[in-house]
């Protein structure tokens, strides 16, 4: 009995030390040779076709709630004119990476676990080793890679349309001048702050991608088994998402000194 | 010219469940065998552990000089390469079309020009009966025809070995004894090693070289077809001639007091043993025997009325 309990409290142990195994398969796999260039653009198509629309829709109200939270709490402050300048920091920083990533996770990886899923479930990856052929360097590496592109430039479309959004709430709607939202865009951003929220939005699509195609290619029971892994998948995703956020906001806040003046 | 496969004491549980234990037979090369078993006693387990798909807990199996059950990733990669898998639906990649399907090993291991991959395929394609399907999806196409593209894709690279998992399920018999007939005209074209697992006994009495019999967690019985279909060991008996009385029950094994109930009931007689299958063009395969041969070397006398030309199929008691 005690056997069993204890198997069953290091049971998540273990599913975090195989998708970590699995995530170190993919990385070694990187770096093999042939690259599937065809199968990365086509997904890197894919996702881009299932998250650019959603993304844009989601990053106008992010923009639009920021500019207004912070906006009125700046105002209590006394200090307006740096209302676009927190607007930029806030999503640029965060709000951007996290965006992207939720979407990521949330249109791409499931649609990924699903794809892998259902082949799963159908035998086809079984028949791609029969065949000769990994499927990690054959779909896994190109989807991972494809979601790390697609989430760099998703970063990008959400910081400029989560910006213009929080200057159009700002402007048209909370009565602050067009010249200070702008001008005080670099009194406290900087370059450094776009390079850490490209370089979150990168490693949140590997990690979208890896937690998507290790529960895709681990479906088992029929196309209920499907469901369970997309769904999984997505939950995990997110949870690890947050951590590695915190994670990462903390060391570059600790490297990278905020500017002065 | 086909390739032997050595297994020796091959076990394979999953957790606490065992699936069969101390299986130990040798596939000899260029024969067609036929691996029986009732319903859940893991025939499929065992094709996918022969393929590496599945590691086996303890035990070798031997292709080549090489141990797929203790070789690395690389390795297994490339003994695959020997190996013609059909999967129990056909298992094609729905994303492609039934030619892609088949010109996708041919593509990814070999650097042959469009028009070479052309031709292979319709020629595999030719020999499935599939010409003129080409451009459907697997989706769009019934079960037979996926299994027969699947069969296509396993022979695009030219196998020493080839795999079947149960090719009739789901098949009428019409269309079942066509792709039995298909299987023996191969194998007298490609001389490869053939292991069809199946249920289907009338496959298991007319096609192989070898009949197995996995039950009850083991191997009960393996050797060439004739010595099984007289044998009078219970269990095979009873299997391969499609009869309740005997010690298998509706689930997995019959209890004592079933058993002692049937003690005193005869089993029915041993139906004779049909005519193997032939090559449809009338040339012997190489690996093929005399009917009657195993029998006669024996010293057995086969059930009245055995190797009679024309003889009704026999569908158990």
């Amino acid at each position: 009995m005690s056997t069993l309990t204890a198997s069953r409290v290091f049971a998540p142990i273990g599913t975090a030390g195989s998708l970590f195994a699995f995530a170190l398969d993919v990385l070694r796999n990187l770096f093999r040779r042939p690259f599937q260039l065809r199968e990365f653009l086509q997904q890197a198509w894919f996702i881009a076709s299932v998250t650019i629309i959603p993304t844009a829709l989601v990053a106008i109200p992010f923009g639009a709630v920021i500019a207004l939270q912070v906006g009125g709490l700046i105002q209590q402050f006394g200090a307006q004119s740096f209302t676009g300048s927190a607007a930029v920091l806030a999503v640029v920083r965060n709000a951007g990476p996290i965006a992207t990533a939720l979407l990521v996770a949330g249109a791409g990886g499931s649609a990924i676990a699903a794809d892998l899923g259902a082949r799963k479930i159908r035998e086809e990856l079984d028949a791609m080793m029969v065949l000769g052929i990994d499927p990690i360097q054959r779909l896994v590496v190109p989807r991972v890679l494809a979601c790390m592109l697609v989430a760099v430039f998703l970063n990008g479309l959400v910081s400029v349309v989560g910006v213009s959004g929080g200057y159009f709430f700002n402007v048209v709607l909370q009565d602050g001048t067009p010249g200070a939202y702008l001008a005080s865009f670099t009194a406290l951003a900087q370059l450094a702050d776009v390079w850490q929220g490209l370089a979150k939005a990168l490693v949140f699509g590997m990690i979208a991608a890896i937690v998507a195609c290790y529960k895709g290619m681990n479906a088992k029971g029929g196309p209920k088994g499907v469901g369970d892994a997309v769904n999984e998948s997505v939950v995990i995703t997110f949870m690890l998402l947050f951590v590695v956020n915190f994670v990462m906001s903390a060391i570059y806040l600790q490297l990278v000194p905020p500017k002065t003046g | 010219m086909g390739v032997e496969i050595k297994v020796d004491d091959l076990s394979k549980s999953f957790g606490k469940d065992l699936i069969w234990a101390n299986v130990s037979l040798t596939i000899p090369a260029g024969e067609v065998s036929v691996m029986l078993g009732p319903s859940g006693t893991g025939k499929s387990v065992f094709l996918k552990t022969l393929i590496g798909l599945l590691k086996p807990n303890t035990g070798s199996i031997v292709i080549e000089g090489l141990d797929i059950a203790s070789c690395s990733e690389k390795e297994l990669y490339e003994i695959r390469k020997l190996f013609g898998v059909l999967f129990q639906d056909g298992a094609m990649f729905g994303s492609m079309t039934l030619y892609d399907n088949v010109a996708f090993p041919l593509r990814e291991h070999t650097k042959k020009s469009e028009s070479d991959i052309r031709s292979v395929v319709m020629e595999k394609m030719e020999l499935v009966g599939l010409v003129g399907a080409e451009g459907k999806l697997p989706g769009e196409i019934s079960g037979g025809m996926r299994k027969r593209a699947g069969l296509a894709r396993a022979l695009v690279l030219d196998p020493e070995i080839v795999l079947f998992d149960e090719p009739d399920s789901g098949l009428d018999p019409v269309r079942t004894s066509f792709l039995n007939q298909l299987i023996i005209d191969l194998n007298a074209q490609i001389d490869a090693t053939f292991l069809i697992v199946t249920h289907d006994i009338n496959t298991a009495r007319t096609v192989p070289d070898n009949i197995g019999l996995l039950y009850h967690k083991h191997l009960a019985m393996f050797g060439p077809r004739e010595m099984l279909l007289s044998s009078e060991e219970p269990v095979v008996r009873q299997f391969l001639n499609a009869q309740r009385v005997g010690p298998i029950g509706m689930s997995e094994e019959k209890d004592a007091d079933e058993l002692e109930s049937e003690k005193d009931i005869e089993m029915p007689p041993l139906p004779p043993i049909p005519m193997q299958q032939e090559p449809s063009n009338g040339i012997p395969r190489r690996s093929q025997r005399e009917p009657g041969a195993w029998c006669r070397e024996h010293g057995i006398t086969p059930p009245p009325g055995s190797f009679e030309e024309n003889m009704p199929m026999a569908t158990g008691a």
